[in-house]
C-alpha cells in the first residue's frame, strides 16, 4: 500500500529526476526551497502539465495513464484558484457534481478503482462535513472575491476534497498567509490529518508545517530526492537539510499520560520515558507529538545533578557534523525515546570529544518542549 | 423642433446598419479575441492586424475596402459573381464599413472577457473532474459572457457615429448609406441645411449619450460581477 511517484523531465535550466514511495495514507510532506519545480511536479503529477516521463502508483493502480479530469488526483493551487463567479457553495460543489456516483459501475475505469479498495472502505466526503471541518458554514453564501486568503484557501482545500480524490496535492497552500493566518489555517489541516482517509502530498518549504502535519517526509533539493522517511527519523539526521536549519528541532510521538496542574506540567509518555513539558490542554490519552528545538537541548557526559531542567534522558551518539560556516556541531542521540537532535558550539562539542557510540545524558526543559496534537 | 418622418427613417437607418456591421463581424471579433487571449507565436502582429483601423485614417480604411470589396476588388467581384451581391452604395456596404472600424474594440473586449478565464482557472477545473467542454461551458462562457455582451454594445453605439469610411466606401446614398453622420454632413452642404443638421445632431447626440450610458453601465455590471452578498 503505497503512492509511487516518479518525474523526469527538464526545463529551462532545472532537471528534474524525482522518484519516490510513501505510505498511501496520512500527510506526506514535500519539503524543499520554493521554486524548485515542486509546482511543476505537482501539476505534472496531477497531469495538468506534460513531462517528459511521469509515473504514478496508488496502491498498484497506474494513474498516470488515466486523463486529467478523470485521474481523481485533486491539487490545491498556492493561490486558491476559486471560481469567482461562483458562490462559495457553488465552489464547493464543483468537483463533487463531477465526482462519480459510488454506486454507479460505468466503465472499465470504475470497476478498477472499486477493486483497488483505496475508497471503499471509506465513506465518501459529504459537503456538511468537510464545512464543518474547515469552518466554512458561515461562508456557504458568500462570493469569493469577499473572503480573506485564509478562508479562500480553506475553501479552496474543501472544494478539491469533495471531488473525492484517490490522492491529494497540496502545494505550498499556506504560502499566501500572513503569520496569524497561517497559525489559524494550520490548526485546520492538522484536524484534517486525523480525518480525511486519503494520502495527501503536500509541498512546502516551511520546516514548521513540516513539523506540525508531517507523517512522511520527502526531501527535495535541485530536482533531486535526497531522502525519504518518516519524520521522527529525518527531523534529527544531521547529514539531511531539515537538521541543519537554525530552528531544527526533534520530534518525537508519545501519548498524553496526565496532567499536574499545582506544579503546572503536563506529562507525555514517549517510548519507556515520561517526559515532564508545561502544562497543555490535551485529553488524557490523546497521540500528541512533542517538538523539541535542537538549540534548547543540553548534553551532558555524566548524569547532571541539581539542575534547572526536568528532564533528562540517557542515550547514545549516533551521529555528530561540525559545520565549519557556523560553528555549529549537530548531534543526533539515540534515546528509548526516540531520535534526538542537539545544536551545540563546535568547541562546546570537541572539548566533549563527542563521538559515534558514546554515551551521554540528554537535558531537556519543560518550558523548551511543545506539545501539538499527534 | 419636431423630428420628422426622414429623421425617423434615417435614424431606422442608422440602427439597421449598425446592427448589421455587429452581427456579421462578431464571429471574426470571437475569433480574434480569443486567440489574443491565448499566448501564441505572432501574437503580437495580430493584435497590430486587428488595432489597425483604430490608428489608420477612416478614409484610407474606406480606401482598403473599396479595393478589396469593390466591384473591380477581388473580394468585391466575387461577392458579386458568387450571390448578386453589391457591396458598395448599398445597406451592407455601410455595414461593413462600420464593421471594419469597430472591430478591434469588440476584439479588445472580448478578448478580456476570454482572459477572465485563464489557464489557470481551467487547469483548476480540469484537476476537479471538468473535461474540455465542461470546462468551456462551466467556465469559458460564463467568465467571457460579459465582455462579449459588452462587445456588442461597444459595437453598435460605436457604429453609430461612423464617417469617413462609410462615406469613402459606401458613398452617400440617402435611404441606402446616409446614416445618421452622413446625413447630418449633406444637410450642411445644402443653402438652408443648417436647422436639419443642428436637429440630426442631437438626435445623435442624444443615442450617443444614451448608447455610452448603457456601454458604462454593463461594463461597471460585467467588469464587476461580484457583489458582496454578506450574510450573518
Amino acid at each position: 500500500m503505497a503512492v509511487k511517484i516518479s518525474v523526469e523531465h527538464r526545463r529551462g535550466f532545472l532537471t528534474l529526476n524525482i522518484a519516490f514511495e510513501t505510505p498511501s495514507s496520512g500527510i506526506n510532506v514535500l519539503f524543499g526551497p520554493s521554486g524548485a519545480g515542486t509546482s511543476f511536479m505537482l501539476a505534472a503529477i496531477a497531469g495538468l502539465q506534460s513531462a517528459k516521463h511521469v509515473q504514478v502508483e496508488l496502491d498498484g493502480d497506474a494513474l498516470h495513464t488515466v486523463p486529467a479530469h478523470r485521474r481523481r488526483v485533486g491539487l490545491v493551487f498556492p493561490e486558491g484558484r476559486l471560481f469567482d463567479h461562483l458562490s462559495v457553495e457553488q465552489n464547493l460543489l464543483f468537483g463533487l457534481q463531477r465526482a462519480p456516483r459510488k454506486n454507479v459501475r460505468a466503465g472499465p475505469e470504475r470497476r478498477r478503482t472499486s477493486r483497488g479498495g483505496g475508497d471503499k472502505k471509506h465513506k465518501p466526503l459529504r459537503p456538511g462535513d468537510v464545512a464543518e471541518l474547515l469552518g466554512l458554514q458561515k461562508l456557504l453564501n458568500r462570493r469569493p472575491a469577499t473572503l480573506n486568503v485564509s478562508e479562500r484557501q480553506r475553501v479552496a482545500i474543501g472544494r478539491a476534497l469533495l471531488a473525492q480524490p484517490r490522492l491529494l496535492l497540496m502545494d505550498d497552500p499556506l504560502a499566501a498567509l500572513d503569520a496569524a493566518q497561517r497559525a489559524e489555517t494550520l490548526h485546520y489541516l492538522q484536524r484534517l490529518r486525523g480525518t480525511v482517509p486519503i494520502p495527501v502530498l503536500y509541498a512546502t518549504h516551511s520546516l514548521e508545517e513540516t513539523y506540525q502535519l508531517a507523517n512522511f517526509v520527502v526531501l527535495l533539493e535541485g530536482g533531486q530526492v535526497l531522502g525519504a522517511g518518516p519524520l521522527t527519523e529525518l527531523a534529527s539526521r544531521v547529514d539531511l537539510p531539515l537538521a541543519e536549519r537554525p530552528d531544527a528541532s526533534a520530534v518525537l510521538l508519545g501519548h498524553l499520560h496526565s496532567h499536574a496542574p499545582a506544579r503546572g506540567l503536563s506529562s507525555i509518555e514517549c517510548g519507556s520515558h515520561i517526559i515532564d513539558v508545561t502544562l497543555c490542554d490535551f485529553a488524557e490519552d490523546t497521540p500528541v507529538r512533542l517538538l523539541v528545538p535542537a538549540r534548547e537541548v543540553m548534553l551532558a557526559l555524566h548524569p547532571p545533578r541539581d539542575i534547572g531542567a526536568n528532564n533528562v534522558i540517557s542515550g547514545m551518539v549516533c551521529a555528530v557534523r561540525h559545520d565549519v560556516t557556523t560553528h555549529a556541531a549537530l548531534v543526533e542521540i539515540e534515546t528509548s525515546c526516540g531520535q534526538l537532535l542537539a545544536h551545540m558550539a563546535s568547541d562546546a562539542a570537541q572539548r566533549l570529544h563527542l563521538q559515534p557510540g558514546d554515551r551521554v545524558h540528554v537535558m531537556i526543559k519543560s518550558l523548551s518542549a511543545m506539545v501539538i496534537s499527534g | 423642433m419636431p423630428v420628422t418622418p426622414y429623421d425617423v427613417q434615417i435614424i431606422l437607418l442608422t440602427f439597421e446598419v449598425a446592427a448589421l456591421a455587429v452581427v456579421s463581424v462578431l464571429p471574426f471579433a470571437l475569433v480574434a479575441g480569443w486567440a489574443l487571449s491565448k499566448r501564441f507565436r505572432g501574437r503580437f502582429l495580430l493584435n497590430a492586424l486587428v488595432n489597425l483601423p483604430l490608428a489608420l485614417p477612416p478614409v484610407v480604411t474606406g480606401w482598403l475596402l473599396i479595393v478589396l470589396c469593390g466591384a473591380q476588388g477581388p473580394v468585391g467581384s466575387w461577392l458579386q459573381a458568387r450571390f448578386g451581391l453589391a457591396l458598395t452604395f448599398s445597406t451592407p456596404g455601410a455595414a461593413l464599413a462600420c464593421a471594419a472600424m469597430v472591430y478591434p474594440l469588440m476584439v479588445h473586449a472580448i478578448r478580456a472577457g476570454f482572459e477572465a478565464a485563464n489557464r489557470d482557472l481551467l487547469a483548476a477545473a480540469c484537476s476537479l473532474g471538468a473535461g474540455p467542454m465542461d470546462q468551456f461551458f462551466a467556465l469559458t462562457l460564463p467568465l467571457a459572457g460579459p465582455g462579449i455582451v459588452l462587445a456588442i454594445v461597444t459595437g453598435f453605439t460605436a457604429s453609430l457615429g461612423e464617417f469617413g469610411a462609410v462615406i469613402t466606401f459606401a458613398a452617400n446614398v440617402p435611404g441606402q448609406t446616409q446614416t445618421l453622420p452622413l446625413a447630418i454632413y449633406a444637410a450642411l452642404q445644402t443653402q438652408d441645411g443648417a436647422t436639419e443638421a443642428a436637429r440630426l445632431s442631437l438626435c445623435a447626440a442624444a443615442l450617443a449619450l444614451l448608447g455610452w450610458l448603457i456601454t458604462g453601465f454593463l461594463g461597471h455590471r460585467l467588469g464587476r460581477p461580484i457583489r458582496p452578498q454578506v450574510r450573518n
